[in-house]
């Protein structure tokens, strides 16, 4: 019943299908435009904003630093506290050391507080396959969970739905795992939340088991933060008898004072709230409080690879704030799953090919060409990711892996270096190719509005003219002119 | 630095700058050797191929106070990306220019110290501030001032002008559906805002909402931010 990213087409292909859903379109034009203007107003009122952020970077990197150190003093603190501490090399290892904790307590059930790192090793479906099912508490993410969808956002995982499919969704899929929705119900977003509400407690009140993730892990006091909107996650962390806590090793912050620089940016720059409702923090276990087992999986999975790039390293800083989402031209139009990850948009754009690896997947390789590299997601980023920058890196690394070839795109740039690489040689180009002086060929002409000619066929170039005209070249380029008037002085 | 798109496709932004720069006292020179910045390679991954084409335009440069551009990208690209072919190079001189490069409005405002430039243009028109002049380089509203300042022009507001309009070099063909989906956007808001003209400090970027502007006959033609500040009344 799980629905998978494996086997997603490039880029370029699953962008055009999501183009053409107008439905899709109009929700994310909504949410996205609701979202940001949210946000711009809650940082505009912090005067230090900019000196926050470099804090926030400066912090990450500190921890990325001395991540070996401060990793084992983490394990040091967290098992002090009482908790069992985990290493997980990648997604495999993190599932079955999951699935192995549930089947010690003999359930068959868990509940879930939402968590990326548990999205991205694919628990859910690994669970499943053991006979264990994986109860979603996000409101976002039930929602993903009972459509049998993906999610498509980081911070909403179902921005790609609105109310009223949210309303069929419930309606059709909730008696089939557990309480249903009511019979009357809506699509009043009070309603909405009423019938998810009521659905989820069973599950809470049953789970013995609860997964999650964690937003921050503090090296110096062994605790792991959650941050949430909605209470659920907090139910799932409190109620259950045994929490496992799946935690990627970029998530450490040296100590509990750097929440004060995060616990600021993050609410802000994600829900463009100035405080999250509910921040829960737990170091360990406390007798007679709250789950009396805890485990703690520190996961790799990518990153240590990641960690080895000079210029990507600092995508791990990224603290899952969606804010490049939301500012992102691209992913307003496509919406999250033409990414192909739990990773979409400008982030997921670096840090899919930064945790895999490029060069053997051509899904994977298509990522860091799916911007216009605008940067207005460097410029959101409470934690000043220079996302354009790493995708021209990363760009270079995947032109690198595929050297030497003799895709045409290569050739033509040999022949476009060797023109560009000399005055003198443009110059020629220019006249032999027709380029300028008017000889293109069987086109179709038309006039711009204004006076010059415009061509909206080509012999070549039809991913240009498909939809946009090109002007006709000039008779005479610059350089002709230049020479020909000394400059425009004869 | 006329920039390989002007050379070859708008030959006549590239006169306005001379034009513009010659009535306002300055000693313009086209060192023949130049060709492209190296923009196109970089942005594409092709750094190996980047660094000749680097090279040239550096040591085509060498000697002059100041090189002015006509584009906020190529602009950008020279100040934030010759560093990175340099270190690929190994070759720190490839860094050369990266400090004495100017886009147009940059130049106008900060080392000329000008913003009437002593233009005329009665013409309704809306500014677009691309992506590189406004994120890479930090242009701010010296394009406004500039334009501001032309006598018999009216400058009318674009919404969500700080939005991209989905040029982004190859990404207008590799992803050449995206592209075309946010330009139609932009394209809406220009048309929406009754100008008879949209102006910008990128042709490339123009040349893309342009021809979508085109295509949809919209009747609103794109300008160069340079051709509108040479334009006067004599030679409008
Ligand atoms: S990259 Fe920056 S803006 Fe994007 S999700 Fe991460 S922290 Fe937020």
């Amino acid at each position: 019943m799980n629905a998978t990213f494996v086997g997603m087409p490039p880029f370029p292909s699953a962008a055009r299908d999501a183009l053409a859903d107008s439905q899709l379109r109009g929700n994310l034009a909504k949410a996205t435009g609701t979202i940001r203007a949210k946000r711009a107003a809650v940082v505009a009122e912090v005067d230090d904003w900019e000196e926050l952020r470099l804090a926030g970077a400066a912090l990450k990197d500190r921890a990325l630093l001395d991540l070996d150190s401060k990793l084992v003093q983490l394990e040091e603190s967290l098992t002090a506290a009482g908790a069992v501490v985990h290493w997980a090399r990648d997604a495999e290892e993190a599932c079955r050391i999951v699935a192995s904790v549930a089947r010690d307590h003999g359930v068959d059930e868990v509940v879930k507080v939402k968590s990326m790192a548990t999205q991205e090793i694919g628990l859910n479906e690994h669970l499943e396959a053991e006979g264990i099912a994986a109860w979603e508490t996000d409101l976002a993410e039930l929602i993903v969970q009972l459509g049998e969808d993906l999610p498509s956002h980081i911070l909403v995982p179902a921005i790609h739905r609105n109310r009223a499919e949210i309303r069929e969704i419930f309606l059709r899929r909730m008696a089939e795992v557990g309480r249903p929705a009511p019979a009357d119900l809506t699509d009043e977003p009070v309603e909405l939340a009423n019938a998810a509400r009521l659905h989820l407690r069973e599950k809470f009140l049953r789970a013995k088991v609860a997964v999650s993730g964690a937003n921050f892990a503090v090296a110096d006091s062994g605790t792991l933060v959650v941050v949430e909107s909605e209470g659920n996650g907090r139910m799932c962390l409190t109620l259950p008898e045994v929490l496992v806590s799946v935690v990627g090793i970029e998530k450490v912050v040296p100590t509990w004072q750097d929440l004060d620089v995060f616990l600021q940016l993050l609410p802000r720059s994600s829900t463009g709230e100035r405080m999250n409702p509910y921040t829960s923090t737990w170091s360990g276990v406390t007798p007679g409080d709250g789950p009396q087992e805890v485990h703690v999986v520190l996961l790799d999975n990518g990153r240590t690879r990641a960690l080895a790039d000079e210029v990507g390293r600092q995508a791990l800083r990224c603290i899952r704030c969606s804010a490049c989402l939301n500012v992102c031209p691209v992913y307003e139009r496509t919406g999250g799953h033409a990414y192909g990850s739990v990773y979409p948009g400008p982030i997921g754009a670096i840090l899919n090919p930064l945790l895999r690896g490029v060069g053997t997947d051509e899904q994977v390789d298509s990522l860091p060409y799916a911007s216009s590299l605008c940067g207005a997601c460097f410029e959101a980023c409470p934690v000043r990711i220079d996302i354009p920058s790493v995708l021209v890196d990363l760009r270079a690394q995947v032109v690198d892996a595929h050297r030497p070839s003799a895709k045409p795109e290569a050739v033509a740039m040999k022949a476009a270096a060797w023109s560009f690489g000399s005055g003198a040689r443009l110059g020629v180009v220019e006249r032999l190719s027709g380029v300028v002086g008017g000889a293109t060929g069987r086109v179709g002409r038309r006039r711009l509005p204004g006076g010059r000619a415009a061509l909206s066929r080509v012999p070549f170039g039809a991913a240009w003219t498909r939809s946009r005209d090109l002007p006709v070249p000039p008779r005479e380029s610059f350089r002709a002119w230049w020479k020909r008037t000394d400059g425009g002085r004869s | 630095m006329v920039t390989c798109v002007n050379d070859a496709m708008f030959p006549d932004t590239g006169k306005a700058v001379v034009t513009l720069l010659r009535r306002l006292g300055v000693d313009v020179e086209f060192p023949q050797a130049q060709a492209c910045c190296g923009q196109p390679m970089v942005n594409t991954g092709y750094l190996d191929e980047a660094v000749p084409v680097v090279r040239n335009c550096v040591s085509a440069f060498e000697g002059y106070d100041a090189v002015v551009t006509p584009s906020g990208s190529c602009a950008g690209s020279v100040r934030h990306q010759h560093g990175i072919v340099a270190r690929r190079a190994g070759d720190p001189a490839l860094g050369a220019m990266s400090d004495r490069t100017y886009e147009l409005s940059e130049f106008l405002v900060d080392v000329l110290g000008v913003t009437d430039v002593g233009a005329y243009f009665p013409h309704t028109v809306a500014y677009h501030p691309t992506c590189h002049s406004l994120r890479m380089l930090g242009v701010g509203d010296r394009p406004h001032q500039l334009l501001r300042a032309v006598r018999g022009l009216r400058l009318v507001d674009l919404p969500k002008a700080e939005e991209c309009c989905g040029f982004g070099g190859t990404f207008a063909l590799k992803n050449a559906d995206t592209s075309v989906a946010m330009g139609s956007d932009k394209a809406r808001q220009v048309v929406n805002t009754g100008a008879e003209v949209l102006v910008a400090g990128d042709n490339s970027c123009l040349m893309h909402v342009g021809g979508l502007l085109s295509r949809q006959r919209s009747g609103v033609r794109v300008m160069h931010l340079a051709e509108i500040l040479a334009s006067t009344e004599t030679a409008a």
